[in-house]
């Protein structure tokens, strides 16, 4: 055998093997949903005696409706619909409201000059360090003296404070050149009108990256809505399912709580999936 | 830094104003707030409270549960990320290469990022739950007993495997942008010079990688210190027993569940360093990547 033809062999051997890890890794973060839908067609009785089916049953439009419709578990919890809008409420208002809290505050800070500004970048940088679960108890009573408890603004407002949005922000309006200013200037036009004709703009690919980030963070929030929250109405998907679940009993109506889990998947999955290419860029770039 | 500036100051403060306003309110009064608790003791009643000074902190850190619960979050945090980054590499260095169909694996490999922690959890009990999970059901018919309500190391295990789970992905776009920034012609080189792939790996690719390796160590570590909570609260509670309890699952329980508010906040500053220590190293990293 000549020695092109062993090579030919080995590059096979080579791609069969990295097929087959890529298809292994991809199993393993498919599997899971795999069976959640499986499990989201089949009746109570079937998953609760743990009969574990592979392949689809014939109650997926009854599951479906009665989790949207009303909602399951052993507290006939909220119907995922109210979740779902409250969720996707939440999780839009944080990430258009850091978005443009981030905005404006860069621009503050990149394109004036002004007594404290650094001060004020400090102020907002620190706020990295000082996540939401190192602060929980007197962050609660904060808001209940406010009384924003049981609140949309409670939910949203105190999470709308971005360190790290301010800080991509920045560092993009850096690159924006001098003569920019100046052309500006120059034609009359006040920094207000700057921002809005000119760095607004050029601002767009960065804003639609971040915005991806963003609404997965909202929308995944979990300790928040849990501390802030116990009227049902304000309920959101990813907690309201736990507390379907509780203490994970095997009388649960594991069929509707399995169609909740796809119902609570389904809008953050198709965000990335829809906007991968810019996600991944602005990921990689936001933090480092 | 800019030259030309717009003029003004009323302006940019209140531009700034909104931004300013949430971190005051919502951060630095409540971080502040968590000091100031931190040297109180309340009464039984909540009625009064009285300056103890140190007292919260030495209690904390001469308890021995919460010791375990340092040392249970040490294991916790550690496995998380070695396992996340093992994985997430390893399939980024296959997903890298020339093959057919390599978008896709990469699509596929990329989207559980949108996963909330706390459905990871959800996932990983309707595989494992010892009734209702195929796996749990598995493990029992082959005669090993499986039940991660009752027994605390595989509550751990499970959590620790849904944790992970949820990150690899994360790990998986930093590791495939970094392995893609490693210019061809280096690896083509040490591959005339007759160095096989694993050989390669190890000494021109892993060492590139090493930056993008550290950053993501700090992060997947901060990940499994804080942001694990809804895995740990929708999987176990913290339980069986305190099998489960991270040090951030503590300091909710002592302030939410026990309303020992004292304690709580003692154990929220000390929580608050192990943080700023970690940005800290982080941003000296950051600093230190932009001048080379």
């Amino acid at each position: 055998m000549d020695l092109a033809e062993k090579t030919r062999r080995r590059r096979r051997r080579e791609a069969v093997v990295t097929h087959l890890c890529l298809i292994l890794g991809v199993l393993i973060f498919a599997f899971p949903i795999y069976l959640t839908i499986i499990g989201s067609t089949h009746d109570v009785n079937t998953i609760g005696r743990g009969d574990v089916p592979m392949v689809p049953g014939g109650e997926a439009v009854a599951n479906y409706t009665q989790a949207w419709e009303a909602g399951g578990g052993r507290y006939m919890g909220t119907p995922a619909g109210r979740m779902l809008a409250n969720s996707l409420v939440m999780a839009l208002l944080i990430a258009f409201g850091k978005i443009a809290i981030s905005l404006t505050s860069a621009y503050a800070v990149v394109f004036f000059r002004f007594p404290g500004r650094m001060v004020c970048f400090w102020l907002i940088f620190i706020t990295l360090m000082l996540p939401v679960e190192v602060r929980i108890i007197p962050t609660f009573q904060v808001m209940v003296d406010l009384q924003l408890i049981n609140t949309m603004t409670g939910l949203v407002v105190p999470l709308i404070a971005s360190a790290t949005a301010t800080l991509l922000f920045r560092q993009f309006f850096l690159t924006i050149p001098d003569e920019y200013v100046e052309a500006a200037k120059i034609d009359g036009a006040g920094p207000l009108r700057f921002f809005r004709d000119v760095v607004l703009p050029l601002s767009v690919t960065n804003v639609a990256a971040l915005f991806v980030i963003l609404f997965i963070y909202g929308w995944n929030q979990y300790l928040w809505p849990l501390l802030i929250v116990n009227d049902r109405s304000l309920e959101t998907i990813v907690v309201g399912l736990t507390k379907m679940i509780g203490g994970g009993d095997s009388q649960n109506e594991w069929n509707v709580i399995m169609a909740t889990a796809v119902y609570a998947l389904l809008p953050p999955v198709a965000v990335v999936l829809l906007m991968q290419r810019w996600f991944v860029k602005g990921l990689t770039e936001t933090e480092k | 830094m800019r030259k030309v500036h717009f003029k003004g100051i009323a302006l940019p403060y209140l531009l700034l104003l909104p931004q300013l306003v949430i971190t005051g309110l919502f951060f630095f009064w409540p971080a502040g707030m968590a000091v100031y608790q931190s040297f109180l003791r309340e009464d039984a009643f909540g009625l009064s409270s009285q300056f103890v000074g140190w007292e919260n902190y030495a209690d904390v850190l001469s308890d021995p549960t919460w010791l375990e619960s340092a040392a249970r979050t040490g294991v916790f945090s550690v496995s998380v990320a070695v396992l996340a980054l093992g994985v997430a590499l390893f399939l980024a260095v296959q997903a890298d290469k020339h093959i057919r169909g390599a978008d896709t694996y990469k699509t596929l490999l990329i989207w559980p990022y949108a996963v909330a922690p706390a459905l990871a959890a959800v996932l990983w009990l309707f595989m494992f739950h010892p009734n209702i999970g195929i796996f749990g059901r598995m493990l029992n018919a082959l005669g090993i007993p499986w039940d991660y309500r009752l027994n605390g190391g595989q509550a751990l295990t499970l959590v620790i495997l849904a944790s992970a789970w949820k990150q690899v992905s994360y790990n998986f776009i930093f590791f495939l942008a970094g392995l893609q920034s490693i210019p061809r012609a280096v690896l083509e080189a040490a591959a005339i010079d007759g160095a096989s792939p694993m050989r390669r790996f190890w000494t021109v690719v892993f060492p590139l990688l090493s930056p993008t390796a550290f950053f993501l160590l700090v992060v997947n570590l901060v990940y499994a210190f804080f942001d694990t909570f809804g895995v740990i609260h929708s999987l176990t509670q913290g339980g069986p027993g305190k099998s489960t309890e991270t040090l951030i699952y503590r300091v909710y329980t002592d302030g939410v569940m026990n309303l020992n508010l004292g304690s709580s906040a003692a154990q929220s500053v000390i929580l608050m360093i192990i943080v700023v220590v970690l940005t800290a190293v982080q941003f000296r990293y950051v600093e230190r990547k932009v001048h080379y």
